[in-house]
């Protein structure tokens, strides 16, 4: 009996199943077994001494205490907060204010559709090719310092990378310019999704434009702004190409410019697995707080 | 039904395709490691017959070479100096019937020796056809492959010590493993000199005579004044402060790393404190090695007096193949400096399981044994040969010049530096601690650190390459 009341209903759920096979097979490989393994490596003292294999050896929260201990550490993550800030300010009120004028139907911008590809540009270019067009473009007998001098602002070069701000803002600079495009097209499609009616209303009651921004459109957009600076403060955390790039690998000068990322690039010259591991275990750990709490507040906006 | 027919008919063939996918290549491993296992037997069987017979039969020769390096320096000397080698495109060539494969890594972020150190390691369960036949070494690190399984000692490739008897010493002690086994063999000797604009001597000291600019720069005090006397005619007399790096790092006293822990020789802090005056002065700057900056020298415009450097860097990288470099117009002439050191040098080993016995044998001979070979190497590429009895006759000989060094000889200047290297304070650790030493000391020459927070840099940063060690 059962068999044949089954046989009437059509089914589609195992076609889902097979379906999702391709993104199972993928995500378990490229994924999830370099996720466990990194996590178990991180419990083994495991590197490589010119040609000499040493360990694996079970040494259980060793990496992680000689991590934390490590007073550098901090100094990397304030490294790599400070360039994200440096980059992410400037990158937020230039995105609000491109997507608040072409989200306003009332200015009637005309080439929208060409400005808002520009914008989105920087990106499409690979980090370290960007990076290395700004080695050559600042370095001490490059042509940035030529321009400078022959206009008479300074007398000698100025040496970029030998000067700690000069460093971390020209990685904050490069950051910017890759991601203004893409946090504008974000809050775009926030500005957007809020109720024109909203706006009318507004406009009706003598708001001036200055008004309506400030009292309807950031609190209206608060939820998606919140969203973008989470999942930037997310990439910033893992700020890697473009620092090393520039100061070839080094972080320099005395390692001002080198970030959390680059810190464990630099135990992989030795192949050290374990330390790199527990390093990433920590970065996960910190990735997957504030991924939570984007989760919550996208899940909170569902329910209002 | 029709609808499910279709739908079932997508899904298995995306499943089979995938499945196909990933099977087909499961197969093809199968079948390669069953390869290995067949062939590698084969090698063996080989290796143990040619030492036994030394004898040179083509036939038991693998069709591959593959030679690992991170230029194309050695290719070149291939190319123009090794007969029967013929070209296929930049990175294939052809011995015979056997094909030579290079397989170029750049020397940058230690790319070279990573992706070398993955090909030695898996060279045991690779393919014959794949595996390791040839790889190059520079003296920074030339030990750690050296004192280890990977290189073959050359005695068993059938080269004996009469073959390289004419030789230099240092050149072979470098790449002898601990129980005194040679294990490569290099075609150059490296003796540094320092080379120098003719235009620029002629200018600030009337002379381009190189005994007359000897006596500006014939030990470091003098050369500190020189710099102040360049300084005064707007000229730098060295690129960087890194250039003279290596003349001090190869008189030292001991070694980068003693027992375990890292140890900063008196001399090396020499170069500090003369670098820092210098700097500080104004008369180098600070720029990276090999980075355009540093590079500028080459030209007339760049300002810079000397470089410091051996025989390859002069032929080889000081752009004298490009239109309006000095050394294009002739215009660096060589002097011995304020002191004697070497710099890098490309040594050949023959990587332990190589099928191409034969051929490793008769390139090590030819580039580094021939006379004649050698000879022509010196006049066609200015570069200095490690043959002691030729070097010495052609320093003499006043036939050949150097078109780079405006006709002059500059043999019987490297050939009296060459007795006097000293190599016993080499380390395997040497590459990782002058990339790290060099580093850290631009943040105290350019004022971001004092020295003290300089030399813990330093510190940090080996123990990072080198967890074994402690400081």
């Amino acid at each position: 009996m059962k068999s044949a009341k089954r046989g009437k209903v059509v089914s589609y759920n195992k076609w889902g199943y097979i379906f999702l096979i391709p993104f199972v097979v993928v995500y378990l490989i490229f994924q999830f077994v370099p996720l466990v393994t990194t996590i178990a490596n991180s419990f083994y003292e495991n590197y490589r001494s010119g040609l000499t294999q040493i360990g694996p050896n079970f040494i259980g929260f060793d990496n992680y205490a000689a991590i934390l201990k490590n007073p550098d550490l901090w100094i990397y993550a304030k490294n790599t907060l400070i360039m994200w800030v440096m980059g992410f300010i400037p990158q937020i009120l230039v995105s609000l204010l491109l997507a608040s004028w072409f989200s306003n139907p009332s200015l009637r911008l005309k080439g929208q559709g060409f400005f808002k590809t520009v914008i989105y540009l920087p990106n499409l270019i690979m980090a370290s090719a960007f990076a290395m067009l700004f080695f050559t473009l600042f370095s001490e007998g490059g042509p940035v310092n030529s321009i400078l001098m022959q206009l008479g602002i300074i007398q000698e070069p100025f040496k970029f990378f030998a000067n700690v701000w000069g460093t971390r803002s020209l990685v904050a600079f490069m950051n910017f310019v890759m991601w203004f495009g893409n946090t504008t097209i974000l809050l775009m499609a926030g500005m957007m999704g809020i109720d024109t009616s909203l706006f009318e209303a507004a406009q009706v009651d003598g708001a001036t434009s200055k008004q309506i921004f400030f009292r309807i459109t950031l609190p209206l957009l608060k939820p998606i702004l919140v969203y973008v600076m989470i999942t930037s403060l997310i990439g910033g955390l893992q700020m890697f190409d473009v620092p090393q790039i520039l100061t070839n690998g080094s972080g320099e000068p005395m390692r001002s410019s080198m970030t959390l990322i680059m810190y464990l690039n630099k135990h992989l010259f030795s192949k050290n697995y374990g330390m790199a591991g527990a390093l990433s275990v920590l970065l996960f750990i910190v990735t997957g707080i504030l991924s939570l709490i984007v989760f919550k507040m996208t899940n909170a906006n569902k329910e209002d | 039904m029709k609808k499910k027919a279709l739908s079932t008919l997508l899904a298995v063939s995306m499943v089979a395709g995938m499945v196909t996918g990933c099977g087909s290549q499961t197969a093809d491993t199968a079948t390669t490691d069953k390869a290995t296992e067949t062939t590698e037997v084969v090698a063996t069987a080989d290796t143990t017959a040619t030492e036994a017979a030394v004898t040179e039969t083509s036939a038991e020769e693998g069709k591959v070479l593959n030679v690992y390096c991170w230029n194309d320096e050695f290719q070149r000397r291939l190319k123009a100096h090794y007969p029967g080698y013929t070209e296929v495109d930049a990175t294939h060539g052809k011995i015979g019937d056997i094909e030579v494969v290079w397989n170029m890594t750049p020397n940058t972020d230690n790319a070279y020796q990573n992706n070398l150190d993955e090909a030695l390691l898996g060279q045991e369960s690779a393919a014959t056809d794949s595996k390791v036949d040839l790889f190059l070494v520079e003296a920074d690190y030339a030990l750690k492959y050296v004192d280890s399984d990977y290189a073959m000692p050359i005695a068993d490739l059938g080269i004996t010590d009469a073959d390289t008897a004419n030789q230099y010493q240092y050149t072979k002690d470098i790449v002898t493993d601990s129980n005194g086994v040679l294990k490569g063999l290099s075609w150059q000797g490296c003796p540094g000199v320092m080379f120098y604009s003719r235009e620029i001597a002629k200018e600030v000291f009337g002379t381009d005579d190189p005994a007359e600019v000897q006596k500006k720069v014939c030990d470091w005090d003098t050369y500190r004044a020189t710099a102040d006397e360049l300084k005064a005619a707007g000229y730098q007399i060295a690129s960087s402060a890194n250039d003279s790096y290596r003349v001090f790092s190869n008189n030292v006293s001991s070694k980068w790393v003693v027992d375990g822990k890292i140890n900063i020789d008196e001399n090396i802090m020499k170069w500090v404190e003369m670098s820092k005056e210098l700097v500080d002065a104004g008369e180098v700057a600070t720029h990276d090695m090999w980075g355009d900056d540093w590079s500028k020298g080459f030209y007339p415009e760049g300002k810079v007096f000397s470089y410091f450097g051996p025989a390859w860097l002069i032929n080889f990288c000081m752009a004298a193949d490009q239109e309006g470099s000095i050394g294009n117009q002739g215009g660096w002439a060589a002097t011995e400096g304020p002191q004697g050191f070497f710099w890098g040098g490309t040594w050949i080993c023959a990587a332990a399981g190589t099928d191409n016995v034969a051929t490793i044998k008769d390139i090590m001979l030819k580039l580094t044994c021939d006379e004649e070979i050698m000879k022509s190497i010196v006049v066609e590429d200015d570069d200095f040969v490690n043959n002691k009895p030729a070097m010495d006759a052609m320093a003499q000989d006043t036939s050949y010049s150097s078109k780079v060094l405006g006709g002059q000889n500059p043999l019987g200047i490297y050939c009296a530096g060459v007795e006097n290297l000293d190599l016993s304070n080499l380390s395997a650790y040497d590459l990782g601690c002058t990339e790290e030493f060099q580093r850290a000391m631009k943040n105290y020459f350019e004022g971001n650190a004092t020295l003290e927070e300089a030399k813990e840099l330093f510190y940090k940063a080996v123990v990072e390459k080198y967890p074994e060690l402690t400081y």
